[in-house]
């Protein structure tokens, strides 16, 4: 029996350093790793000793992509340990940012480094000879939401705006209302290419997930709500621990989660899409029917066009938050410096985020726990390589091994996040 | 829609540019993919022939300009950025990670085998130096430039200005005069709130004081700032010695100016 072996040195078009073996027993995978190389950096460990503030700034620096969702939890943590409760003014400011960072993040990654895989093309620059509308209207589109994340936080890559108890200053609304046009431009443009997209050859793939993310009673989850699944998980943030338990395996530099008693799930859009469809904006859900794309979906490559209408819902939503915005008199509240300690959940681009934190009476930080959305999808993207195997070990070897990167891709990996990079090897037995 | 030819056309003879990940959060080469209306334009003169985050064409060097994100944290990372520098005609450091070790070299001044333990349940897995440390350190860099993350007017500026052949010519001075050039009051004169923009170096557009914030150092130190005279001030606006010395420490705290810094 010969092996065979696919290798790719460096999975591209991920956040991150990691690598991919799938190994074969005939058509079925008898092993599937996604191993993380990502060098560690310990940040949980540099904020021991830290001040309470310092925590949104530091946290930050886990992620260039998602900076506003890790600064959006550790200030919550924090408020929620030392007891603060913020003003709605903040709290729609807060919304406002968190949307312009999901459009910034979703369009780079469903345009410009996923919709590539589908073409056939090595990258986004590559498929813009082709595709020159496609792309141009994503740069526009991803510009749009870095204009909304620079208004409000300051900076698109570690705002500087974003504080424990809300935002340094509040934005003026002259400093917001241009913005606009542009917004209202880019929710009918990214209406107007979700055809195109639907169009894309998706692979048949439907799996059976427990999907997971916060519920809002009333709005599109951002940062508040349960944690719940389709398969009747319901918790109070809180007890966060009690449910989901890390592991710290060999390959990987970064944790991996389980829920306890219950195993592998799954967060994301494709999660967040089907447990709260009915608090999409109602022009997100109308460009949602007009691709058929409904509550149920459970193909993980379709987690791009859910890309697409979360970001129409980000849009539609930040209009609506501007044309009625008025500044709160603080930006934000004062925080004490005192002992506490609590978690707290918000959803990233990518997923459930969990930050917790303890301080002490000086108010320095004591200890801080961050999981991040890739480690909670790092046990189903390898779970999705295992259904996948059949389907892989009926293709020649090149086709093989970008369907099973692809795959991964589904994620939008952030491997910075997790501890970033793949490589793909994909080991063929008998 | 129409999918990629089988055989994708020959490249134009352009510039090769490669863009390398050490330890870091990605947030520098992020920039890159920010400059959305240049983007284009720069493809269609340099040639990316390596950009594993953007694409998954890899041209094989040498590359007429590397770009670096990212501090040296483990044995392979050391090993690594020898043989990025051999295929690289000029290195390019970006960011706070590239130019004084980042927000990880706090673990510079912690005991490693702590720190691990904190972190993760099974430390014998980790294999780690226990420095975090710049680019410049390990090789010869052409360029660094600071910021955490780098500008993106700066960093196109560079490549252009690297790619003729010339050496850029970014301001060394603080953010101070940053500052007065656009018109900001100043936050500690006037509201004797902690900033670190008379000692740190410009080239974000004296960001914070616009947000009504001290600035918090993240493009590390300007040329001769006076350390002395800052921790002075720092105290006259409230801060203890130990709150003094985290502002000190914090995203550039690896820079051989800050080293020195003690409680």
């Amino acid at each position: 029996m010969t092996a065979r072996t696919i290798h790719v040195d460096y999975l591209a078009r991920v956040e991150g350093e990691g690598a991919l073996t799938v190994v074969f027993q005939g058509d079925q995978a008898k092993e599937v790793r996604l191993d993380i190389f990502e060098p560690p950096r310990f940040i949980e460990g540099l904020l021991r000793g830290r001040d309470r503030l310092e925590a949104p700034d530091v946290t930050a620096r886990i992620c260039g992509i998602c900076p506003f969702s890790h600064q959006l939890a550790s200030s919550l943590a924090i408020e929620q340990a030392l007891g603060v409760e913020t003003t709605p003014g903040i709290r729609a400011l807060r919304r406002l940012v968190a949307a312009g960072s999901w459009i910034e993040s979703h369009v780079l990654h469903a345009f410009l480094l996923h919709a590539p895989d589908f073409l056939g093309y090595p990258g986004a620059l590559e498929m813009s000879a082709d595709h020159p509308e496609l792309v141009k209207a994503a740069l526009k589109v991803k510009k749009i939401g870095n204009a909304l994340c620079a208004a409000v936080g300051g900076r698109e890559i570690h705002p500087v705006n974003l504080r424990v108890g809300g935002f340094w200053r509040a934005p003026r609304r002259d400093e917001l209302v241009p913005l606009l046009p542009d917004l209202a431009w880019a929710r009918d443009a990214v209406a107007g290419l979700l055809p195109t997209l639907a169009k894309l050859p998706f692979p048949s793939f439907d799996r059976d997930y427990e999907l997971v993310a916060l519920s809002h009673p009333d709005e599109y989850p951002f940062f508040e709500g349960r944690l719940t699944s389709n398969k009747g998980l319901d918790i109070d943030v809180a007890d966060y621990d009690q449910h989901v338990v890390e592991e710290h395996v060999q390959r990987s530099n970064a944790l991996h989660s389980k829920l306890k008693g219950r195993g592998v799930f799954h967060v994301g859009p494709l999660a967040r899409f089907n447990l709260s469809y009915e608090k999409l904006a109602p022009a997100a859900q109308a460009a949602a029917r007009t691709v058929k794309l409904e509550p149920g979906v459970m193909n993980p490559f379709k987690t791009l066009l859910v890309r697409a209408v979360e970001v129409i819902h980000c849009l539609d939503e930040a209009v609506r938050t501007i044309e009625g915005y008025q500044p709160p008199p603080s930006g934000f509240v004062e925080i004490p410096k005192q002992a506490g300690s609590a978690g707290w959940a918000v959803e990233a681009p990518r997923g459930v985020l969990y930050h917790a934190y303890a301080t002490g009476p000086d108010g320095l930080i004591t200890r801080a726990k961050v999981v991040a959305p890739t480690s909670h999808n790092m046990e189903v993207m390898e779970a999705d390589l295992f259904h996948l195997a059949p389907k892989l070990a009926r293709l020649e070897h090149g086709a093989a091994t970008r369907l099973a990167e692809q795959a991964v891709r589904n994620y939008d990996p952030c491997i910075s996040c997790s501890t970033h990079f793949l490589t793909l090897k994909v080991e063929r037995g008998p | 829609m129409k999918r990629a030819p089988v055989r994708p056309p020959r490249p134009r003879k352009l510039p090769k540019i490669a863009v390398w990940k050490f330890t870091s959060c990605d947030g520098c080469q992020m920039s890159l993919l920010d400059c959305e209306d240049e983007l284009l334009a720069l493809a269609g003169q340099v040639q990316l022939a390596y950009f594993p985050e953007a694409t998954s064409t890899e041209v094989r060097g040498p590359y007429d300009l590397s770009l670096v994100e990212g501090s040296i944290t483990t044995p392979h990372e050391v090993e690594r950025i020898h043989e990025v520098r051999r295929v690289s005609k000029q290195v390019l450091a970006l960011g706070a990670c590239a130019t004084a070790g980042g927000i990880q070299a706090l673990r510079n001044f912690m005991r490693q085998d702590d720190l691990t333990k904190m972190v993760y349940a099974s430390p014998e897995y980790i294999e780690t130096l226990a420095t975090s440390t710049a680019i410049a350190d390990h090789v010869q860099v052409d360029y660094e430039l600071r910021g955490c993350p780098v500008n993106k007017k700066q960093l196109l500026i560079a490549i252009q200005t690297m790619l003729s052949g010339r050496k850029p010519t970014l301001p060394t001075f603080s953010v101070c005069l940053e500052c007065k050039r656009r018109g900001n009051v100043c936050v500690t004169v006037a509201r004797g709130q902690a900033c670190l923009g008379p000692i740190t170096q410009a080239g974000c557009g004296a960001l914070c004081p616009n947000w009504s914030r001290g600035c918090y150092g993240c493009f590390g130190p300007s040329e001769s700032a006076n350390l002395d005279q800052m921790r002075a001030t720092l105290r006259r606006c409230g801060l203890t010695d130990d709150e003094v010395v985290r502002e000190l420490r914090r995203f550039n705290a690896g820079a051989k100016e800050f080293q020195g810094v003690r409680p």
